[in-house]
């Protein structure tokens, strides 16, 4: 559970929310928000967060320092 | 690479893709011919060389046919936001750089609120034919929105063209929905056909959940982009290839590019000029990479004209203009002025007003092909530019100071040629700063011997002089083609009198800030 969008950085391009294997993102007020208990960190999905990879803006879509990283379900 | 047989093979309900490879190769570039004899793409006479199918869907599209673009408007709705590779002319604060000038945000629509705001617009503006859709992301990086919106569009608006704009990642997935949709026009932005090359201007491609950097998206992105174009070529959609130019990374290589999507069966060829200035926030803008000055653009154009048809007329419009090319209304059309607005969609009134356009047209192309005659004796190595200020219509009908954009027209004993276009400040908006855009408008058209205008006051005129543009107003609200021809012939009779000598003028600057700032 530990993706999380920068609000400020974030263009509202929408790009990362149909990626998402979770359907975690969706906008909230004009910008993409995540929301912690669906994130998975496309763990077992993709290689690679999906959200990052597509997101125009480098380190818009971080690890959620204020959230436990996934532990996964296996 | 995917060869063309192939895509043709594999596919059901596809034309023959030889017949339209003929159609297009006979057709030849409708600049082509005889030096500079004839004039633009889709100019001259009107259908010209053009076979009857190819011309019944370009002849009212501002974008496929120079002509057309003096007489038809487009839109745009910004309804797709997401895109899914990045380039270094853009910067995703603001619009895609692909068509639109970097600097400028779209209000963006939802596919219903877009449906809504064409009806509202081609009420208004009944000689708007086309929608199209390009961006402010990539389209076909929203495929949802983008199909939704033109199926809304074509159940209510039938007889609007559909148009749409993509980087062509994805292109080859969605050929067959944009062929069902009945889209007619796909314009992809093909910037390299050499990853090496793609590598500097591409940092990223996302494809397949995964992101590709460096040369090997570069290669992705070209292979798709050139698979896409073949599969529309096969199934007889009409494609415009968008190609930006960055002088020093791919300007020589626009060559061929040029070869490259010819031989696809490519229909038009669009090289614009990269805009790039430090305050876009763009990697090329903060690298300090230039654009290309008036003349290099040019120089480009003409060398790839002779194998296919160029496109000059193109303006870089925004994700939401509206308008004719070189015009913007779309502030006339912001959403809540849209849901206001009670829309009354008359298919007959736009056909009467499109017939009274059509007669115009006509009326413009019998004028010019009888000032043509009047040169057919002359013989004169003399070819020059006129910049001209127009509202529309193909006349000379704006005030010098009232001006947004300059239309360059190249003269010669062939004729009078559109070439181009310059976009200034307002001259005329009154308060400070009259003195300094009046010299950036010289900077623009200093290649140009003349300007034709309806009116100029006397303050400018004498400034114009002494820079050596002659001033022209002895025209106004004429045809332009025409009254260039005579004022063309004129200017052959003092030469050759010796009451004046033909210099030859300097390079024009492509204005940069002016892109920036105004709608
Ligand atoms: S990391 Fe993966 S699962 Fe988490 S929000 Fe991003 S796309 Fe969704
Ligand atoms: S991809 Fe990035 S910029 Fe676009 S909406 Fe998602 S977080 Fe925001
Ligand atoms: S950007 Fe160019 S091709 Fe697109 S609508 Fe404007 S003029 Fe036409």
């Amino acid at each position: 559970m530990a993706f999380k969008i920068v609000g400020s950085q974030c263009t509202s391009c929408s790009a990362c929310e149909p990626e998402c294997p979770n359907t975690a993102i969706s906008e909230k007020g004009g910008v993409f928000v995540i929301d912690p208990a669906k994130c998975t960190e496309c763990i077992g999905h993709y290689d690679m967060p999906q959200c990052v990879a597509v997101c125009p803006v480098d380190e818009t879509c971080i690890i959620d320092p204020a959230q436990p990283r996934y532990q996964g379900a296996a | 690479m995917h060869g063309l047989t192939e895509v043709t093979d594999g596919t059901s309900g596809a034309v023959d893709i030889g017949e339209i490879m003929q159609a297009i190769a006979e057709h030849k570039g409708c600049g082509t011919e005889g030096g500079s004899g004839k004039a633009s793409c889709g100019s001259g006479a009107g259908q010209g060389d053009l076979p009857t199918e190819i011309w019944e869907k370009v002849k009212n599209h501002p974008c496929y046919s120079e002509e057309a673009h003096h007489h038809y408007a487009r839109m745009h709705v910004a309804v797709a936001p997401a895109c899914n590779i990045q380039c270094n002319y853009c910067n995703r604060k603001y619009d895609c750089a692909n068509e639109s000038r970097p600097g400028v945000v779209s209000e963006k629509l939802s596919p219903e609120q877009a449906a809504k705001k064409v009806l509202a617009v081609a009420s208004t503006i009944p000689q708007m034919t086309v929608l199209g859709i390009a961006g402010p992301g990539d389209p076909l990086a929203n495929p949802a929105k983008t199909f939704k919106t033109f199926e809304l569009i074509s159940k209510t608006a039938p007889d609007i063209k559909l148009c749409l704009s993509t980087n062509g990642l994805t292109l080859p997935d969605h050929v067959d929905t944009i062929a069902a949709y009945n889209v007619d026009h796909v314009t992809i932005t093909i910037n390299m056909v050499d990853p090496e090359i793609g590598a500097q201007i591409y940092p990223w491609v996302f494809y397949n959940h995964k992101r590709y950097t460096g040369i090997e998206g570069a290669r992705l992105l070209t292979e798709r982009q050139l698979l896409g174009l073949e599969m529309l070529t096969a199934r007889g959609i009409l494609t415009k290839i968008n190609s930006v130019m960055i002088p020093g990374v791919n300007d020589k290589h626009l060559v061929e590019v040029n070869k490259a999507v010819k031989s696809r069966g490519a229909f038009l060829h669009n090289i614009m000029p990269l805009i790039s200035a430090p305050e876009h926030g763009t990697v090329f803008g903060l690298t300090g990479q230039r654009g290309p000055s008036a003349q290099e653009l040019k120089a480009l154009q003409d060398s790839c004209e002779g194998e296919m048809n160029m496109m000059r007329h193109c303006r870089q419009c925004r994700a939401d203009a509206v308008g004719l090319l070189g015009e913007d209304r779309s502030a006339e059309f912001t959403t809540d002025k849209i849901m206001a607005m009670e829309v009354n969609y008359d298919i007959d009134t736009r056909r009467a007003y499109q017939a009274a356009v059509e007669q115009e047209r006509v009326a413009k192309v019998a004028a010019k092909q009888e000032e043509l005659e009047s040169l057919a004796g002359e013989s004169s190595d003399i070819k020059l530019l006129i910049a001209v200020a127009t509202k529309g219509s193909g006349l000379i009908n704006e005030h010098f100071g009232h001006a947004k954009e300059f239309q360059v027209y190249e003269l010669s004993t062939s004729g009078a040629k559109f070439v181009g276009h310059r976009r200034v400040d307002l001259y005329c908006q009154g308060g400070f700063g009259e003195e300094d855009s009046l010299e950036t408008i010289i900077k623009a058209i200093n290649d140009c011997h003349a300007v034709f205008v309806a009116k100029i006051g006397g303050c400018p005129k004498s400034d114009l002089t002494a820079a050596g543009i002659e001033p022209v107003d002895q025209y106004a609200h004429e045809f332009i083609e025409k009254s260039a021809i005579a004022w063309f012939k004129a200017y052959l009779d003092k030469v050759n009198s010796g009451e004046i000598t033909h210099q030859v003028r300097g390079d024009a600057a492509i204005r940069q800030g002016a892109l920036i700032s105004a709608a």
